[in-house]
């Protein structure tokens, strides 16, 4: 009887150390909704080519994938966004030292149907035209019609970062918010193809999206600097004004599967998929 | 021992019964507990009577004046197009048609309840929606009035069936009695038949009214989504469920946001409650 208690726990122990053993083997992501399907895109990949580690990716926004890194039940935070100091001095609390990695690009694109004569803004109009202080077109050198303002639901990470650089101008205290009337759509390819139906309508998404129907127009920081399109060149050297980075996150400076997988998103092969789920790679 | 068998089922049927009700106040205790934390940062008063939504600023507008102005707007809308339609609809159902035409319209209108509603929505969205932009030369077709028309056709199905019914209790006296004294088909229809029904055809409306207030995916589709309170039919309106809808993605649980959503979910509920009850007295009225 002794015997056979004394075997099972010697199985259980075995079994539970090598189940720790294969904990070491997987890492878990979190973070940005915008970018879910890059990070799910290398992870795919990247275990294909390493069949004995795990890498599992969740969304449920930058904030969130953050804040689970600081709280230690992540080992990489994706985020749209540069993580700010109070997080930092949290994370620092916890023994916890955010290290940054930039790994891809995402440039806004502003979108107008292809027969809208306006093909040119500046960042103060397209200000103007969000939060309705522009309403026609005929302000901006187009036709005698009302602007219909396209914006995404609150819940995307695009629409606030679109409200904080464009709309606020990165200023803190701006109180600056959407237009009333502006419609609310639930998807990117809603607006494109509301865009694609609508002469009078301006609207903003990745520029993964641009399609022949809709036309992107040039944008320019203010009116002495130059028009932009959105490009993936013009992202990369930065002359286009929309632009931002994409981030990931992890404890100090990475080791083991987490280095080998940051490193992976940064090789030519993660670069290439960065630029397949239409991000502009950094490399 | 068959005794015993009667009695186990007899139980198990009553636990069913319970457990619906169980099951309704445990939602309804969740929502309130959840709910009502947004009033210790908003008052009741600028909740419901602020003019402003943006849920996510520093500090957060929460007025969701133009959402309930919007869902009762487009509720009304449907209302006024489904009512008529759906009533007549089931008079001629009822007294007038043949009976292989009844089949067919019978089977045509349970089919038309059996549409999910985002195959609706994404029909109104590529067919309606271009169709009102052109006829009323709008900025863009993503309104209350396509809303409108299609939860009509939502709110349809119920109100015919229940509609129907109620033309059918009525007492075949009436109508013999009518047809007796000389009255024509449709006098006997409009002046005995409908006033002998008007409490169950109220109900019929009421329960389709209910269907609409609460229909979320087809109106997020194309209401347009814009958090203004309407002028007119012919602009786009947010409804109380598309709001939900859009929004529980990203807000962060336990969060003003959040909590204002569950209120959201106070205010629908409680709305479609008032509907129901309003219903139901009408039924019960008639019997």
């Amino acid at each position: 009887m002794f015997r056979r208690i004394l075997f099972i726990i010697t199985v259980l122990a075995l079994a539970t150390s090598a189940l720790a053993a294969k904990q070491k083997n997987s890492i878990q992501i979190k973070g940005s909704d915008t970018m879910v399907n890059l990070g799910q895109a290398w992870a795919e990949r990247y275990m294909e080519e390493n069949p004995d580690s795990f890498v599992a990716v969740t969304g449920g926004g930058s904030g969130t994938g953050l804040s689970s890194l600081i709280s230690g039940t992540c080992d990489i935070a994706m985020s749209s966004r540069n993580i700010k100091e109070k997080e930092i001095a949290l994370a620092q609390k916890k023994g916890i030292n955010p290290y940054e990695i930039k790994v891809a690009l995402d440039g806004l694109a502003v979108v107008v149907h292809p027969a809208n004569p306006v093909s040119k803004l500046t960042v103060d109009q397209l200000a103007g035209i969000f939060t309705g202080r522009i309403s026609n077109w005929k302000d901006l050198g187009g036709k005698d019609e009302k602007i219909v303002v396209l914006s995404r639901e609150v819940n995307s990470g695009t629409h606030v970062y679109f409200k904080e650089h464009v709309l606020r101008k990165n200023d803190p205290n701006s109180q600056e918010e959407f237009a009333h009337g502006a419609l609310m759509l639930s998807s990117s390819q809603a607006i494109a193809d509301e865009v694609a139906g609508n002469t009078s309508a301006i609207g903003y998404y990745g520029m993964g999206y641009i399609s022949a129907k809709q036309k992107p127009v040039f944008i320019a920081q203010d009116e002495k600097s130059e028009y932009e399109a959105p490009t993936i060149e013009n992202v990369v050297n930065g002359k286009y004004p929309i632009s931002r980075p994409l981030f990931l996150y992890t404890n100090g400076q990475p080791q083991e599967l987490v280095k080998k997988f940051s490193d992976f998103c940064l090789s030519k092969e993660g670069q290439e998929i960065v630029l397949k789920t239409d991000f502009v790679p950094v490399k | 021992m068959r005794k015993f068998k009667e009695f186990i089922i007899e139980k198990l049927i009553l636990l069913c019964g319970l457990a619906s009700i169980f099951f309704v106040a445990l939602i309804f205790l969740f929502l309130l507990k959840e709910g009502l934390a947004v009033f210790k940062t908003v008052g009741l008063f600028s909740f419901l009577g602020g003019k402003s939504w943006y849920p996510i600023s520093e500090p957060p507008h929460l007025g969701i004046l133009p959402l309930i102005l919007g869902s009762l707007w487009v509720t009304l809308g449907a209302a006024i197009i489904s009512v008529p339609i759906g009533v007549a609809c089931a008079v001629y159902i009822a007294e007038i048609s043949p009976g292989k035409i009844k089949e067919v319209l019978k089977a045509g209108i349970e089919l038309l309840a059996a549409i999910p509603s985002v195959v609706l929505g994404f029909i109104g969205m590529v067919t309606l929606v271009p169709l009102v932009k052109s006829i009323f030369h709008l900025p863009t077709g993503l309104t209350a009035l396509s809303g409108s028309i299609m939860l009509a056709f939502m709110a349809m199905p119920t109100i015919v069936s229940i509609a129907e019914d109620a033309l059918y209790s009525v007492p075949k006296i009436y109508k013999e009695g009518a047809l007796a004294l000389g009255a024509t088909h449709w006098q006997t229809i409009w002046r005995v038949i409908l006033p002998a029904a008007s409490k169950g055809i109220l109900a019929a409306v009421m329960l389709g009214i209910g269907r609409v207030i609460g229909e979320t995916m087809a109106v997020m589709m194309i209401t347009g989504n814009a958090a203004v309170i309407p002028q007119s039919i012919l602009v786009p309106v947010r409804t109380l469920t598309a709001t939900i809808a859009a929004e529980m993605g990203e807000a962060v649980v336990g969060g003003e946001h959040y909590f204002a959503l569950f209120a959201i979910g106070i205010i629908l509920f409680v709305i479609s409650f008032i509907i129901n009850v309003t219903a139901d007295l009408f039924l019960h009225k008639r019997q």
